[in-house]
């Protein structure tokens, strides 16, 4: 099996050696796997990025969304490809996640990091309604209140809001589970659910929240981020608001099959960081309100290595972790 | 006013008019291609977008979503293929009418009263949405779990088989929507280690499959029918004033149910087509002839339909929180263009909002000429040689589920419910049953476990609160409805007999 594999994956090399013999890659188009649908957040950073990639490299890069499984397929299907820089793809905070419920062999080690382009940090939401005026009364109200009392949700069970809302009550020195979390079908029915009172409070994103927080029906207290969002600049940092240093987030980068060619690594390194510094990319992330958050190759290996712990460490805490 | 006369000046700009138009043919194209559904039809204009102004942006994804779901309706009606599971519920209706010969007069229906759907749901965007959105906002979990029941027991309503058969199949959906780990516990069930499974089985293949595949099949194995009467294709729009006057009251309340369904994020097009069908027949004056070609129900469900995707964007404009899959695509689009959701849009970029309204309206009187144009081009398979037809069905079943996800598995998922769907039917289980199992399982299930999760494993909530209260009374109402009625109906009968025998 193992042998086979070898030979499969070498073969696409060789064939692909005389084009990399010459200075320049890409020679023909390249295919850019996204893990998640068309028409989503995930969808619209990587067709951004892939028209940009078109001008800077000279060669057609076509977006193809491999959704299923949540995103293993995707993932699989990035890391799997041929390592000759003509399949790449966008990687998502998941990858550090499904490994640890046992849904995949899959790792950050299966992929070779190209950069890291966009960060959304989680928000604290709470009803318009609600007694808490600001994050500190929200944690001394948790603190007081019986374990499962409050109930919080922003997305599914075991995702990054998930996990926001447990790494947070751990760094206040509580159980992941003392609120009780509420899955959802993503953020937006979590933001409905809170404006219709069922719920206490939300840990999606704030961007995800925004329009309900325009219309008077929600507040946001706080983000989880070392430094207050560009586009929301009346929200307080956790740290600036409690005191309390936790930060995490659903991140996105670039990134290929593992054991990518130097030059292949080193163009898309430039040609992103060129990317990201343009006005262009910068105008998209205001848009939709999105957090920009730039890594050089190296920079990502490292985030992408802090992020599994981190990951890790909080779905232990949640209860999350199998296998 | 002057915001107005701003807003046609916004819509009369010649990009916003060659992009309405050039979406609207594309639109009508994919539709009515089966297998590639609406939701995909619109997100594949969003690249397209990135290029466009943000009026002409919007225009595009409201222009294609509205004729894709109408011309859903056409491989339905004439191959008893639906493009959309919101067609599926009426799909044996039309098809029924086409092998009596009247396929315009379905597909006429499905145009027109899809068109004045779409209209009178914007007119309800216009005048009632921060009505409408309180009301939306008024539905929490609890709630949701009674209309999802309630929507569930429309497979019984709908099935002309026995209303046995129609459980056991419609169980049948509620186990494969089982599958996956998009559930509340995020836990996966029935995988078999399986990565594609893990994100559950979409409704899309298994529409496809249990409809498309298993007609292929059934015409593989059956001789082929008599062929339709040679004639004209008659008027498309002649008879449908009648029926307008006729089915007057279904219409418009078809057209209430699909507001109010539309506006209730999660429930969309899909729930409001199958639940005022099921109402049509319910409350019509001859609900035996459903299922034999009768319009009623197509002239209720076709505009519910429509009328449920303008009021769908009602949350969405207003919240920023998605009624449907198309609606959830076109609010990255309106961040992207600067034309952020939220209560601000209403008043500070007024022009802009009577702009979205003026391509609404445009769009469903554009939906007119071209699918009249789409209908006839479209009639033409009915004279083609069915051997010819089905191996294009065939293929397109194949590229449309290829097209999901990008990978073979889906083309596998569609075979696999094509078998199903056969075995199914020759065996009088009524599929559609099945489809509105799998679209609605995971609504009940998440809206149930949620809503004890929220109030520590007590039931009380669901019937405390006032909406779920009356939705609850609502279910019970229609569920013990046979047993009440049964004593009623024993005394009606024989009345009814001795009427009929000269």
């Amino acid at each position: 099996m193992t042998t086979r594999r070898l030979i499969l994956s070498a073969t696409p090399v060789l064939l692909a050696a005389p084009a990399l013999a010459q200075p320049r890659w890409p020679v023909r188009p390249v295919t850019m796997l996204c893990p998640w649908a068309a028409g989503g957040g995930t969808d619209a950073v990587l067709r951004i990025v892939a028209s940009q990639l078109e001008r800077e490299l000279g060669q057609p890069f076509n977006v193809v969304n491999r959704t299923g499984g949540s995103g293993v397929v995707g993932h699989a299907a990035i890391s799997g490809a041929a390592p000759d820089g003509y399949t790449l793809g966008i990687i998502t905070v998941e990858i550090a996640m499904l490994h640890w419920q046992g849904l995949t062999e899959l790792s950050f080690r299966n992929f070779t990091p190209l950069g890291l382009m966009n960060n959304d940090p989680p928000g604290i939401q709470v009803g318009r309604d609600s007694p808490h005026g600001d994050a500190r009364a929200l944690e001394a109200a948790i603190k007081a209140s019986r374990p499962g009392q409050l109930k919080a949700s922003g997305t599914g069970q075991g995702g990054i809001w998930h996990l926001a809302l447990a790494g947070w009550l751990g760094a206040i020195g509580l159980r992941g589970d003392h609120v009780r979390w509420v899955p959802s079908n993503g953020a937006a029915p979590a933001m409905q659910d809170l404006a219709a009172g069922g719920l206490d409070i939300t840990t999606n994103s704030v961007p995800e929240a925004r329009a309900i927080i325009e219309a008077g029906r929600a507040r946001s207290l706080a983000v989880m981020a070392p430094a207050r969002i560009a586009a929301f600049p009346n929200i307080p940092t956790l740290r600036e608001a409690t005191g309390v240093d936790f930060s995490t987030g659903a991140w996105r980068g670039i990134a290929g099959p593992a054991n990518l060619p130097r030059e292949v690594v080193a163009a898309m390194s430039a040609a992103l960081k060129r990317i990201y510094d343009g006005a262009e990319y910068t105008q998209f992330l205001a848009s939709r309100g999105f957090g920009g958050s730039w890594a050089d190759p190296d920079g990502f290996a490292t985030h992408l290595a802090a992020a599994d712990r981190q990951m890790g460490e909080a779905m232990r805490a949640a209860g999350l972790v199998r296998g | 006013m002057s915001d107005l006369l701003e807003a046609f000046r916004l819509v009369m700009a010649t990009d916003v008019l060659v992009a309405i138009a050039a979406s609207a043919v594309y639109g009508l194209v994919v539709g009515s291609l089966p297998g590639l559904s609406a939701t995909m039809a619109t997100a594949l204009l969003v690249p397209v977008t990135f290029w466009l102004s943000p009026i002409a942006a919007v225009a595009t994804i409201i222009t294609a979503s509205a004729m894709a779901i109408f011309s859903g309706d056409i491989p339905g009606a004439l191959l008893r293929i639906p493009g959309t599971p919101a067609s599926a519920a009426y799909t044996d209706e039309a098809y029924a009418l086409t092998r009596k010969g009247q396929a315009e007069l379905a597909l006429g229906a499905g145009l027109w009263f899809s068109a004045i759907g779409g209209i009178v749901g914007t007119l309800s965007l216009m005048l009632l949405a921060p009505l409408l959105a309180e009301m939306a906002l008024n539905f929490s979990t609890y709630e949701y779990f009674w209309l999802a029941l309630l929507g569930l027991m429309c497979a019984t309503l709908v099935a002309r088989s026995s209303p046995v058969k129609a459980i056991a199949s419609m169980l049948l959906g509620l186990l494969l929507a089982c599958i996956g780990m998009e559930n509340p516990a995020g836990t996966p069930r029935f995988t078999f280690g399986v990565a594609e499974l893990l994100g559950g089985i979409e409704p899309i293949p298994a529409l496809v499959g249990v409809f498309a595949v298993s007609e292929v099949m059934r015409a593989m194995a059956s001789a082929e029918p008599p062929k339709l009467p040679r004639r004209r294709f008659g008027s498309i729009l002649a008879s449908q004033w009648t029926l307008t006057k006729t089915y007057q009251w279904p219409m418009w309340r078809g057209n209430f149910v699909g507001i109010i369904i539309g506006v209730l994020p999660g429930a969309g097009a899909d729930m409001a087509a199958w639940v005022s069908y099921a109402m049509s027949k319910r409350f019509s004056k001859e609900p035996e002839k459903f299922g034999t070609g009768h319009p009623e129900g197509l002239v209720e469900a076709g505009a519910s339909n429509n009328a449920s995707l303008a009021s769908g964007w009602v949350p969405s404009l207003l919240f920023g929180i998605p009624g449907d899959t198309i609606t959830a695509i076109a609010i990255g689009v309106l961040y992207m263009k600067g034309l952020n959701p939220g209560p601000t849009l209403f008043t500070e970029r007024a022009p802009a909002m009577y702009a979205l309204y003026i391509i609404f309206i445009l769009a469903n009187l554009l939906m007119i000429p071209l699918g009249i144009v789409m209908i006839r081009l479209a009639s033409r398979i009915l004279r083609a040689p069915r051997a010819a037809v089905m191996p294009v069905i065939l293929l397109l079943c194949a590229v449309g589920a290829f097209a999901t996800t990008n990978s073979l598995f889906a083309v596998l998922m569609v075979g696999a419910f094509g078998c199903l769907g056969f075995l199914m039917e020759r065996n009088g289980f009524p599929v559609a049953a099945l489809v509105l199992g799998i679209v609605m399982g995971s609504m009940v299930e998440q809206s149930f476990v949620t809503s004890l999760i929220k109030s520590d494993g007590d039931v009380m909530p669901f019937f405390e609160r006032p909406v779920s209260g009356v939705l609850a009374a609502l279910t019970f109402g229609a569920l013990l409805w046979p047993v009440l009625a049964l004593p009623w109906n024993r005394r009606a009968k024989p009345a009814r007999l001795k009427e009929e025998t000269p």
